[in-house]
């Protein structure tokens, strides 16, 4: 086209980045890959093709990982850990000082191989991608910095195996891969299968860093390779990619005693209140979705408009989508690229075809090959299931809301939890509903906002765990020092019985008031010398259903001032002391021990330093680079069940009620299985203490029986299980189902008289949420 | 050889020979006051613009030509004199070395319009006679508007009379400053009526309306009262044109055109002096409002020293070689 031509139609013309040294590294590595083992790439064995997404053209050959490749990557990682965490936080830092540094210097390198593996624009490899790795890494050599001094209590965990999905490849390997070796962890890290050449890059820094031999090993392959790490002797499992993998990954680390976090799919609402600045929402959504063509597991992907200005909102919408450039993903004038491979698109394709509700597609030229055009599908109802189900691909799905009540009820309408966005230039309406929102992110007029400094995880099914910020640096750590094994406490038996003044009848405690169990069967229970003090109610299944239900709609609880949960916990607190010689008494009974008195004094202190802390566990500003500021916010889980220490009748109750209804939690206590009693006689101070119905509800029975059906229960936020029953793994698996949190004992003791844990018990009652709030006058 | 820009005897430039002229509107208070403008999502638009769109090669020659045919030559200093003007007037007849024109096979380029004060209208339609390039003038007591209302008028009428067939005003800020919108409507419409055929664009001086919501509702406010194209800035505000008032006062522009179907232009002033921001203005202008503004007759460029940048820029496009200014005639 002559210029007097493009002068008149002034089109935008190619403008292509060269692939030329991005091509000439994959050559001079042969065009064929091995795993990153102990340092040393081995040789290239069997494998499979890895595509340019965009032209279907092959890039290089990669070796998929045997078993024994797995096997020598973890023993690497385990052999090189101790020298690696005993080279201190200082030394540490400089190592990944010069990782950081490696990746700016080689940015373009970086950013270029990426787009060619993955089909993402280089505009956002390049302005997006690459340069959040980089801070990363800078931001945790800080934190390795800082880790001897700030986390002194803290310790690595070992071994961390991580596996990482094909939509930000290199910066999800910089978000696993920076924290753990800042806190001095060594990792076996799998790439998936079709992105898997940064990580490769990545490797060939490592060695230009002089990192360690086994500090970093990277191995390739498909799901099996990823299934192979899972069930390796590695110490902690950190996984991104899809739900239904993060389930399995949860059922196979079940029961091991190793840490797990999972950032899963999400389904993200995106609200647009009347009072916004409609025209910047727009551009938004375009951030939202039609970034990295939509294949974001916090993609704003389910807009919620307010009903007056739907209308014009779609139109203009629309107009805007006919904007969007699709095409060529090396092209510096593109906005959406290569879907990431064939079946991803044939996925798309099947899930939107068929589909209810009103399709537009962006009026842009489409290419031939891997591509899907940005899409808007309005006119649906919560009831669509593409309201629901996750696309991951550039198709944007609408409804609408009236009112703000209705927008957090839509929008909190999902199994996911992972982002969220909010619109609105009032800042009434944006402060009051991005906390309602169930989302570990909410952006207030703004969406996919990351920075290091923050954190980032979902709630629901989209995992669990945070990355970035302090609280992601906690999930690659554990406290220091060693515990004991727990020994199965057992019941007593006998059958002589002791005759009563006043014969008692123990019960439930659900709602607030005390309930037969539904079974209609009790337990005797018998003290140390075998005589009969008494019996305690059988739970059953419907029990903790009847309790959860209370403990739901006890919500009003989490809203209520901080201030006031700590007068509640004070004046349990009173009201147990007041008692304190029958408490002790009855303890010594049950238990045939002579702790009675110390485990009440304990109580009363565990009620007022929860009480002490209701108020005083804040959350933070983190430092993130924009005007404006992001929020970690401590919020509840919500429903805690809690299967509590056999015993310390008493004490293990307390020590788990205490903090996490000071956080806004309701729990279901599932009382100590030997000795129940004293829980039961505990609900009378609860109901003398102006604790409202639903907030504590407590069962008795068999913690076998029992935590199984609390851990598959759907409508529960986390389970506990401090319980002498062997229960971890039973409770792991069954919470796959809504992919809740645990926290599990692991057959561990703990000694429930120290009171220097309060804080593991406030951060397991809450979820950080990071609330990111630009501003500007 | 026919001048590009030249279509018949009169000037491509002006709205009214393309489009319908906007006649205004009666003043809309909901919708002024419904305008928003989100500070932190508008930057955020404007920062990452120019690293998702690029125009290179011929093409980047191309848009660096249509630049050229947008912008409005300005010499507004308190030493002009005929001699200045004139000799102004010949770069925007030439704007090009015409080796360079030739090569890229554009002759006959012109600039958009050149712009002067009062005093200076004559000397430009003078050297300007023949060649299609309309006279600019800037008026209303340029740059403060605070000389006396009538005053105000009367110079517009009187640049008018003197063969200006642009009149470039500017709006008091105060009226903005303290919501007055109807006292702006006023003044606004007032002016359009002093201006006659000549085409009017409202100077917003949005340097000095403290927020981006304000000249959300300036424009749509100046708008409404029949301004032909708003403008950002005099030149002489400590801040003058930026991309994220660009894109303010583009959207509003939009929103007109969406209500009432009248184009208005836009035009942004002061502090553009890179061949790279005027290729980003012209993908901004392209991405907000599409196509059809990326002619003089609906987009300008106020500035003064950005010719020379593109001059180098086109002359590196032809030769392979990086330019020096010497090697352009001066303005």
């Amino acid at each position: 086209m002559s210029i007097k031509e493009i002068f008149e139609n002034m089109d935008y013309g190619p403008a292509p980045e060269s692939a030329g040294d991005a091509l000439a590294w994959i050559v001079d590595q042969g065009s064929r890959f091995g795993h990153f083992i102990n340092g040393a790439f081995t040789e290239a064995g069997t494998g499979f093709d890895s595509r340019n997404p965009a032209t279907g053209e092959v890039l290089a050959t990669l070796t998929q990982a045997t078993q024994d490749d797995v096997d020598a990557a973890v023993a690497a990682a385990r052999a090189a850990q101790p020298a690696w965490e005993a080279l201190g936080g200082p030394g540490r830092a400089r190592h990944l000082y010069a990782l950081a540094r490696l990746l700016q210097k080689h940015a373009r390198l970086f950013a270029v191989l990426e787009t060619l593996d993955n089909g993402k624009p280089i505009r956002e490899s390049r302005d997006i991608d690459i340069p959040l790795a980089q801070r990363h890494f800078y931001y945790h050599a800080g934190m390795a910095q800082l880790m001897d001094s700030e986390l002194p209590d803290r310790q690595a965990l070992g071994v961390c195996g991580q596996i990482v999905p094909w939509n930000f490849p290199l910066l999800m390997l910089s978000w696993k891969i920076a924290p753990a070796l800042a806190t001095g962890n060594t990792v076996v890290l799998k790439p998936a299968e079709w992105t898997s050449l940064t990580a490769l890059l990545f490797a060939d820094i490592c060695q230009q860093a002089g990192l360690p031999a086994g500090v970093v090993n990277i191995v390739t392959g498909d799901g099996r390779v990823g299934e192979m790490i899972t069930d390796a002797d590695v110490d902690k499992i950190a996984f991104t990619g899809s739900t239904e993998v993060g389930r399995k990954i949860r059922q196979a680390t079940a029961g091991r005693g190793i840490g797990l976090t999972l950032e899963l799919g999400g389904k993200s609402p995106y609200v647009v209140f009347e009072d916004a600045d409609l025209d910047s929402a727009i551009e938004g959504l375009v951030d939202a979705i039609w970034f990295n063509q939509g294949q974001v597991c916090c993609a704003g992907s389910r807009l919620l408009v307010q009903e007056g200005v739907a209308d014009a909102f779609h139109d203009r919408l629309r107009a805007r989508m006919d904007k969007l450039r699709i095409g060529n993903p090396l092209d510096k004038c593109i906005d959406v690229g290569a879907i990431v491979a064939p079946e991803q698109l044939r996925r798309i394709e099947d899930m939107v075809s068929g589909a209810e509700g009103t399709i537009y597609r962006a009026n842009c030229p489409l290419p031939e090959g891997c591509y899907y055009p940005p899409t808007l599908i309005s006119g649906l109802s919560p009831a669509s299931p593409l309201m629901q189900e996750e696309i991951f691909g550039p198709v944007l799905v609408s409804s609408t809301f009236r009112t703000p009540a209705e927008a957090v009820a839509l929008a909190n309408n999902t199994r996911y939890g992972l982002a969220a966005s909010v619109w609105s230039e009032n800042i009434n309406t944006a402060l009051d509903v991005a906390p309602q929102l169930a989302a570990g992110v909410v952006w207030v007029n703004g969406t996919n906002m990351f920075d290091a400094a923050a954190g980032f995880g979902g709630v629901r099914e989209s995992g669990f765990g945070r990355e970035g910020g302090w609280e992601g640096l906690r999930a690659y750590t554990r406290p220091r020092g060693d515990t004991a094994t727990l020994a199965p406490v057992e019941a007593f038996a006998g059958d002589s019985a002791e005759p009563q003044p006043v014969d008692r009848t123990a019960k439930l405690y659900i709602g607030g008031k005390q309930a037969r169990p539904d079974g209609g069967y009790a337990r005797n229970i018998h003290d140390a010398t075998g005589k009969l003090i008494g019996q305690a109610p059988i739970a059953n299944r419907k029990d903790i259903r009847n309790a959860v239900e209370a403990a739901r709609g006890a919500g009003g609880w989490a809203k209520a001032t901080a201030h006031n949960r700590a007068q509640v916990l004070y004046y349990i607190g009173e009201n147990l002391s007041a008692r304190a010689g029958d408490f002790a008494a009855l303890i010594d009974r049950l238990t045939g021990d002579d702790n009675g008195a110390a485990e009440v004094e304990a109580s009363v202190n565990r009620l007022f330093t929860a009480a002490a802390w209701a108020d005083k566990f804040d959350g933070g500003v983190r430092s993130v680079p924009m005007r404006g500021v992001a929020l970690a916010m401590n919020e509840p889980c919500g429903v805690i069940g809690a299967l509590c220490a056999d015993e310390a009748p008493l004490l293990g109750l307390v020590s788990v009620m205490a903090p996490a209804i000071a956080m806004g939690n309701r729990v279901v206590l599932i009382a100590s299985d030997p000795f129940p009693l004293a829980a039961l006689e505990f609900t009378q101070v609860l109901e003398t203490s102006d604790v409202p119905g639903g907030v504590v509800n407590i069962l008795t029975g068999a913690h076998v029986e029992l935590a199984p059906v609390l851990a598959a229960h759907m409508d529960v936020e986390a389970v506990w299980s401090f319980s002498s029953s062997d229960l971890s793994e039973a409770i792991e698996t069954a919470s796959a189902g809504n992919l809740k949190r645990t926290w599990v004992n692991d057959g561990r003791a703990r000694d429930w008289q120290d009171t220097g844990d309060t804080r593991d018990f406030l951060e397991q009652a809450t979820e950080v949420k990071t609330v990111w709030v630009p501003y500007g006058a | 050889m026919t001048p590009v820009t030249v279509k018949g005897d009169k000037t491509a430039q002006l709205p009214q020979l393309q489009d319908a002229r906007n006649p205004g509107m009666m003043l809309d208070m909901d919708w002024v006051r419904a305008a928003r403008a989100n500070r932190s999502a508008i930057e955020r638009r404007a920062a990452t613009l120019p690293g998702r769109r690029s125009v290179k090669k011929e093409y980047q020659a191309a848009w660096l030509a249509r630049a050229i045919s947008c912008i409005d030559l300005t010499t507004l200093a308190g030493d002009d004199t005929p001699g200045r003007v004139a000799r102004l007037c010949a770069k925007a007849r030439h704007p090009v070395r015409a080796d360079l024109l030739e090569a890229l096979g554009l002759e006959g380029l012109t600039v958009g319009a050149v712009c002067v004060y009062h005093d200076m209208i004559g000397p430009a339609l003078g050297a300007l006679q023949g060649s299609g390039i309309p006279v600019a003038a800037v008026s209303t007591g340029f740059p403060a508007g605070l000389s006396p209302f009538r005053l105000r008028v009367a110079e517009i009428e009187e640049s008018v009379q003197a063969g200006a067939q642009e009149i470039d005003i500017v709006i008091s800020r105060r009226k903005v400053l303290t919501g007055d919108w109807q006292g702006l409507y006023d003044e606004m419409r007032t002016f359009r009526a002093a201006c006659g055929e000549a085409h009017v664009k409202a100077i917003l001086a949005t340097g000095e309306l403290g927020t981006l919501q304000n000249v959300a509702r300036a424009s749509l406010v100046c708008m409404m009262a029949g301004a032909d194209f708003i403008k950002t800035s005099t030149g002489k505000e400590s801040v003058n044109a930026t991309l994220p008032v660009s894109l303010v006062m583009m959207r509003a522009i939009r929103a007109y055109h969406a209500a009432t179907g009248y184009r208005v232009g836009y035009k942004p002033a002061g502090g553009i002096s890179k061949a790279k921001d005027a290729l980003t203005y012209l993908a901004m202008v392209k991405e907000e409002l599409g196509d059809r503004w990326l002619r003089p007759d609906l987009f300008r460029f106020g500035a003064s020293s950005l010719l020379g940048d593109i001059e180098r820029q086109l002359e590196h496009h032809v030769t392979g070689a990086y330019s020096a200014s010497w090697r352009h005639a001066a303005g």
